[in-house]
């Protein structure tokens, strides 16, 4: 690198300089990264074996053709595509109650001031970082105890239905808005709920999209709460019916292996698919003013 | 701001002057009013809840009198010593590890010089798709200690195979390895995000006075990235004295409660036990370390914000 720093600063001194940078970044980067993806590489063939193969001598590092023979022995003993359904169905409800929850909140937030309005805030601002177990043991006694809804979509969606990060995540978007657009409809005679829903937020489309899919996905790996509330099988979301096999010796690991792949990798395609909704997503995340 | 009202058209209104109340706003309130209730219902009155519970002793029904016990055992009880000690070690050896490769990592991602910079960023934030179950589903098969591919791979190059998640001190390391794994693509996102909110100029600027690559780094990157570092620490302290799933599913909380962390100490009080109060008491302290950690964090690295 020194000797590259006393090279003549023409053209094509910095281009060779630059060569020799990108050589060696390259090289750091490319074993780092096939470190990153090498679970994901295992978990993915691994789903493919039988267990004596993947406990054999020599592991398989390619596909096999035991997915099938994996996942019946899984959803025998999980009732998993059962629990699949439980997961889609309580990720679903969630994002969409969750988005229609945040953005009105984010909304009257950003486009609106009111008597009480800081105070609000400040309060909502102000358990953003008191930890979770903080609420975790009133939320399993009014769930499971005083509304008697154990085992049901509402006990694991309720809860976590205000979402802190999701209205400040609102917020920002909706200050983005022109409150002179939103005035003109005003002056129209449109309502203020047709304003926010027919005006507002059709500006902020990209926002919502990339916040619903890390609402969908927050929901879709959870697992303390809904170990928590869900105690019947039939009820079980994904992750607490894969929860339950690990750490059982009788289950094979290509059963798990299968499980897992099934609830990552169609997100790993949605993700290479849509990578810049997920990074502006989690960007947005981090409240910055 | 205008508020919506001053903008209807005029209509004719009887002349009488109206309440303060007939004169604020409605709309916010209905706006925010289905958060705010939820919000209430199950965040802001849990907190308090939780609080008033950590005096009783719920063992005994809600009748139980107000007192101390569940504190005073807590102070004594040498299970969550070791669960308190086993959480801050994992976090004083991981979140430094982690948020120094996501800060290299984000440089890197970063460099014009990257080619399929696409796939890369695939690499590194594939992780942080997988769920926690998933990862510690593989984790738990990769560390295996005769069958797992990393003692596979030390055998092969003449190094001892380790005992992983029998042992003490591989356990933690484990349980580290997991953690960085999944979460440094999550941190080099922020950490990307605030790179690309620092001027090119600056370092055009410093290029031209001399600066080498590696004083720019030092003496702008990191200073100007130092809002989003912040971000990010706060955010993985708070999240470390959390840990639940990891230590339940990779090692079990073992061997003996080697790996026992505040988490997975608080689920067997709380849902094995249910003993609610004692669990409270634990929530409890949780909240206040992560407390003053986030005034520490922010004292000593937030300064001018």
């Amino acid at each position: 690198m020194t000797t590259a720093m006393q090279a003549p600063k023409d053209k094509t001194g910095v281009k060779a300089r630059n060569r020799v940078k990108a050589f060696w970044l390259h090289l750091a980067l490319i074993p780092l990264a096939a470190l990153f993806l090498a679970p994901l590489w295992m978990m993915a063939v691994f789903s493919t074996h039988p267990e004596s193969a993947i406990f054999s001598a020599n592991p398989p590092l390619w596909f096999g053709g035991s997915f099938g023979e994996n996942f019946r022995g899984l959803q025998a003993d999980t009732n998993f595509l059962r629990a699949l359904l439980n997961s889609v169905v309580i990720a679903s409800l969630y994002t969409v109650f969750s988005m229609l929850l945040t953005s009105m909140g984010g909304y009257a937030f950003a486009k609106f001031d009111f008597p009480g309005k800081n105070w609000l805030f400040g309060l909502i601002l102000a358990t953003l970082t008191i930890p979770t177990f903080v609420t975790i043991i009133p939320q399993f006694i009014m769930i499971a105890r005083d509304m008697q809804i154990s085992n049901t979509y509402w006990a694991v969606i309720l809860p976590t239905l205000a979402n802190t990060i999701g209205i400040f995540y609102m917020r920002q978007a909706f200050q983005t808005v022109p409150t002179d657009l939103l005035n003109a409809a005003r002056i129209d005679g449109a309502s203020e709920w047709r304003t926010f829903w027919q005006i507002a937020l059709p500006v902020v489309r990209p926002a919502m999209a990339a916040l619903a899919i890390l609402l969908f996905l927050a929901s879709w790996n959870d697992y303390l709460w809904p170990l928590l509330v869900l105690t019947q099988k039939d009820s079980y979301t994904m992750p607490v019916a894969l929860g339950t096999l690990i750490g059982l010796t009788r289950v094979s690991w290509g059963g798990i292996m299968v499980g897992t792949a099934i609830a990552t990798i169609p997100f790993l395609a949605l993700f290479l698919a849509l990578q810049r909704h997920f990074v502006a997503g989690i960007a947005g995340g981090a409240v910055k003013d | 701001m205008t508020t919506a009202p001053q903008f209807k058209p005029a209509e004719p209104r009887p002349p009488a002057r109206k309440s303060r109340w007939a004169r604020t706003p409605k709309a916010p309130y209905l706006f925010i009013l289905p958060y705010l209730l939820i919000f209430l219902t199950f965040w802001a009155w849990p907190i308090i809840s939780s609080f008033m519970m950590s005096f009783k002793d719920s063992r005994l029904g809600e009748t139980a009198p107000f007192g101390l016990s569940n504190w005073s055992r807590l102070v004594q009880d040498e299970f969550f010593r070791t669960a308190l000690r086993n959480t801050l070690v994992i976090m004083i050896i991981q979140v430094p590890l982690m948020l120094s490769l996501a800060t290299v990592l984000a440089v890197a991602l970063n460099s014009k010089l990257l080619k399929a910079a696409g796939w890369f960023r695939f690499a590194f934030f594939a992780p942080l798709v997988v769920g926690t179950v998933a990862y510690s589903a593989v984790f738990r098969l990769l560390f295996n200690t005769d069958f797992g591919m990393v003692n596979r791979g030390l055998t092969s190059i003449g190094l001892p195979a380790v005992d992983w998640l029998n042992q003490s001190g591989p356990a933690m390391t484990v349980l580290i390895l997991a953690m960085t794994w999944r979460w440094t693509g999550y941190n080099a996102i922020i950490l990307l995000a605030g790179l690309q909110g620092i001027s090119e100029d600056v370092y055009e600027a410093a290029s031209i006075d001399g600066a080498t690559p590696t004083q720019q780094f030092w003496k702008i990157t990191l200073p100007l990235l130092r809002p989003s570092l912040l971000f990010c620490l706060v955010l993985s302290v708070i999240g470390t004295l959390q840990l639940f799933t990891e230590p339940a599913l990779i090692t079990n909380s073992g061997p003996g409660n080697a790996t026992m962390t505040l988490g997975t100490y608080l689920y067997q009080q709380g849902f094995r036990s249910f003993n609610f109060g004692y669990a409270s008491a634990i929530a409890y302290t949780v909240a206040a370390i992560a407390a003053i950690f986030s005034v520490v964090q922010l004292r000593l690295f937030g300064r001018d914000e």
